[in-house]
């Protein structure tokens, strides 16, 4: 008697059943990490402010719950959470999951954007390279994906700001749109596009260096095989050579490296971000350790530990869709 | 160069009235534009009743309004409009100004000020709830006369003074019954300032627009204020240049865009408008430590720092050596008539070897671990210095680096630490902000306090008595004398005393006309474009 479940299904729900504990594990692990940090919140707060009496950072001690042993903060924080409750941002005094969804739109943008352009481009540019090795296409190109590999993204975007905004006024210098320009409908699309002009580019380059060495050495490791050989001699034409056999094989790592890459995507970059002040989830997460905002910073460990688990399961569907080697059990 | 810092030295010295920008007069006054202004850093609430701290002021300042402001030409009635105390000094009457409305249509009485001081000022806001400790009640005899009554004497110059910063009057009627702490309003300020709050997009901007029904006629002169926040210190000088931000302040970019922008025809660069916002970069000892707790080594310490290079290398001049506890813009708090150690790295030594400390095999008389307050580059910077500084009298320095949190715990909680460096920030009267540096008995944990362990009993009186001292000049004369004091014993050293800079663009007029002017409410700014 056979189940009428398809195995693909069975396949999803044994893998969300292992996430469960693996996210728990985390978020227990990354709360104790936190409290091991020297400070909470108040004492941020009271950094910022410049000053308060005793009497007034009791209170909020109290008013925060900081006052508990950290048992009994981890035990209240975990049952709310397992009621998806993120709980309350002390310093934005708003609830984190507000906080994080005024941000989660901007970073998706922004990551999707530069991820999508740097594996496009990357893996084209270094088919390129692979296919004309050691030419001078080949020389040019893996010379550049080495610079923009080597420059520290500040370094990169603050030269493009300085170059684009600073001295040829084309592009805004930062921010997410014109504040107090009011645009509506596709001006403000055109407004919002203009200002993330700067931001991707700087972020695709960084990115697409590791696309593109990693697809050149993939495809030049793969055109020496012995089904490559098989291929052309069963009388296969250079391009058909090339897209059937050595790039479906090539790309192989290539997504690894995508998957892992996808799954840092609501990390953000937090350089990009805090340079181009885009209200991104990486500032946000860099604010928040800095302001010791425990809610805050638990709120986007959980959104990407879940990102985590749903890209790994997705990264592995895609292998066994490339290589029929593979089977998902 | 030259003439900046000769601006410099007379804006310290405090002679008002010739120092505003002398722009308005040969112009005439634009009307309409949004200015746009940097910020660093977020800000939790923008309610100036619940936190005293510039960086709320900078924003909440156009907003909500204080009863008493400062100009260069003294303290300047805003929604309060005549201030007296009685004979014992038990009760302060302050009339209010009437026919001024909330910016919700509400009328401005007494009410809210009787309902602010008593729920806000005396137990939520910082440094006020020490100021206001001994405040009893608040009495309403008309809707525009409000009477404070203390229980021990409170002197008036005292209550004047910290108003501007600690004395903001909030709409009662959208308080009452609410929990304070967490009211929307806190974030979305109501006041009867010359602009309107109309939105915070976190991580973005604050907006605000003019307030057609304010009292002042006339007034304001824009439109819209825009303040963004911009972390990068690199990128805010790029947007300044690139014209998409008309001013920061508080020292927003780094010390090298101060020194490179002050060279360009676009921007005002200085520290006039910050007469008010004085702090000192200062040196702290940990007293539990007994080499730290000798007074010799700790002016032969200062002996060995060269102050006048520090201010040169690290403030680019824009600051002048300290004197103790009160900055020169202290007004007659101040003098200048006390001990001073010049730099002289020999007769540090020589004053080390006195103390029973020589130079031991390693090459060091002593090590000494040191926090620095991760406040920003020059704090950092003067650490260095510090370090490099103790190596030339052969003091070995470790820089022990954290971040705020971290920083506050070491030094002012945990007490770990030899020497630390920070600043911290004079507000107007001595009794609200650098006592509590030497006053001993603060309780363990509260950041720039008396942390260091430092006990004198004597200093502990002076204090006390200068606090409740009702005749102005025996006022001064006893600050002069915790002046002496402090620089005599060296509980902590008040190296350099420094305004803060602003850079801004020339398009804004009248701007930095007032000594607490990024924290005041610019009605009569305008824009030239």
């Amino acid at each position: 008697m056979s189940l009428p479940i398809p195995p693909l299904l069975t396949y999803a729900l044994r893998r969300l059943v292992q996430a469960v504990p693996v996210i728990v594990l985390i978020m227990v692990g990354t709360f104790l990490l936190l409290k091991l940090a020297p400070g909470d919140t108040v004492d941020a707060l009271v950094g910022d402010m410049g000053g308060a009496d005793a009497q007034f950072i009791e209170r909020l001690r109290i008013e925060y719950g900081l006052d508990q042993p950290v048992w009994v903060q981890l035990w209240r924080y975990m049952s709310k959470l397992a009621t998806f409750d993120f709980g309350w941002s002390f310093v934005y005094e708003q609830p984190v999951a507000t906080v994080l969804m005024d941000r989660l739109g901007t970073t998706l943008l922004l990551m999707a954007t530069s991820l999508s352009i740097a594996f496009t481009v990357g893996v084209a540019l270094g088919a390129i390279a692979a296919r004309r090795a050691y030419s001078l296409t080949d020389n040019v190109i893996s010379t550049l994906g080495l610079v923009f590999y080597a420059t520290p993204s500040f370094f990169l975007s603050l030269m493009m700001m300085l170059l684009f905004s600073v001295k040829l006024g084309w592009l805004p210098v930062g921010g997410i749109k014109t504040i107090a320009g009011f645009y509506t409908g596709w001006d403000h699309v055109w407004d919002v596009a203009l200002h993330l002009i700067m931001p991707t580019a700087a972020l695709s380059l960084i990115y697409l260096s590791f696309y593109l060495r990693l697809m050149r050495s993939s495809v030049l490791q793969v055109a020496d095989l012995d089904f490559v050989r098989t291929a052309r001699a069963k009388g296969a034409g250079e391009t058909r050579l090339m897209f059937h056999h050595i790039m479906r094989n090539a790309l192989l790592p290539v997504v690894t490296l995508f998957g892992l890459q996808f799954s840092t995507v609501l990390g953000g970059s937090v350089v990009v971000e805090t340079i181009f002040t885009l209200p991104g989830l990486g500032q946000l997460a860099y604010q928040s350790v800095i302001q010791r905002d425990m809610n805050t910073l638990m709120g986007i460990i959980f959104l990407c530990s879940i990102i985590v688990v749903v890209v790994n399961f997705l990264t592995d569907l895609l292998y066994a869709r490339l290589d029929s080697r593979i089977e998902l059990s | 160069m030259k003439k900046r810092l000769l601006g410099l030295g007379v804006a310290l010295a405090g002679t008002a009235g010739a120092l505003a920008p002398q722009t308005a007069v040969a112009q005439d006054v634009k009307t309409g534009g949004t200015a746009i202004v940097h910020m660093i850093s977020e800000q939790r609430t923008l309610n100036p009743a619940l936190r005293a701290s510039t960086g709320v002021y900078n924003i909440s300042g156009k907003i909500v309004e204080p009863l008493i402001d400062k100009s260069y030409d003294g303290y300047e009635p805003v929604l309060a409009t005549e201030w007296s105390s009685s004979e014992d000094g038990l009760a302060i009457t302050v009339k209010l100004r009437e026919g001024v409305r909330w910016h919700d249509g509400e009328d401005f009485t007494c009410d809210d000020v009787s309902f602010t001081a008593m729920e806000m000022w005396k137990p939520l806001l910082n440094y006020s709830s020490a100021l206001q400790a001994n405040l009893e009640s608040v009495d309403c005899p008309d809707p525009h006369t409000a009477v404070f009554n203390y229980s021990k004497p409170m002197p008036i110059d005292l209550f004047v003074a910290a108003m501007p910063d600690l004395g903001h009057p909030m709409p009662k009627h959208l308080y009452e019954g609410t929990d304070i702490l967490k009211s929307e309003y806190n974030t979305a300020p109501v006041g009867t300032g010359p602009f309107k709050f109309v939105e915070y997009e976190r991580g973005q901007y604050v907006m605000a627009v003019k307030n057609e029904d304010y009292w002042r006629e006339g007034y304001p002169y824009l439109d819209r204020i825009v303040w963004r926040f911009i972390k990068d210190k690199s990128a805010a000088a790029a947007a300044l240049e690139a014209g998409e931000v008309h001013e920061s302040g508080f020292i927003g970019v780094s010390m090298a865009d101060v020194e490179r922008l002050s060279n360009d025809d676009r921007f005002d660069v200085g520290t006039t408008g910050y007469e008010n916002n004085v702090a000192h970069s200062t040196v702290e000892f940990n007293h539990r430590n007994p080499i730290m707790a000798d007074l010799k080594v700790r002016q032969a310490m200062y002996h060995g720092l060269d102050i006048d290079y520090a201010i040169d290398t690290i403030m680019r001049g824009f600051a002048k050596p300290g004197r103790g506890p009160v900055p020169s813009a202290g007004g007659e708090n101040y003098t200048d008539d006390v001990k001073t150690y010049d730099y002289d790295p020999e007769l540090a030594k020589s004053m080390l070897d006195e103390a029973g400390y020589p130079v031991k095999d390693d090459g060091f008389r002593f090590k000494l671990r040191h926090r620095p307050a991760p406040w920003g580059e020059y704090t950092q910077l003067w650490a260095e210095y510090f370090a490099q500084a103790m190596k030339e009298i052969d003091i070995d320095v470790e820089i022990l680096t954290n971040d705020a949190p971290g920083f506050l715990n070491g030094v002012y909680r945990d007490h770990d630490f030899d020497t630390a460096n920070g600043w911290h920030q004079f507000r107007s009267d001595p009794a609200v902000s650098t006592m509590v540096w030497l006053r001993s008995g603060q309780p363990n944990g509260t950041p720039w306090t008396n942390q260091f362990g430092w006990k004198s009993e004597e200093m502990d009186q002076m204090i006390d008595d200068a606090a409740s001292e009702l005749d102005p000049e025996t006022r001064a004369e006893m600050y002069h004398q915790i002046q002496r004091k402090a620089m005599e014993e060296l509980p902590v050293i008040f190296a350099i005393e420094h305004p803060f800079i602003s850079v801004t663009s020339k398009k804004l007029m009248n701007h930095h006309n007032t000594p607490r002017w990024n924290s005041s409410s610019w009605y009569d700014l305008w824009l030239d474009q």
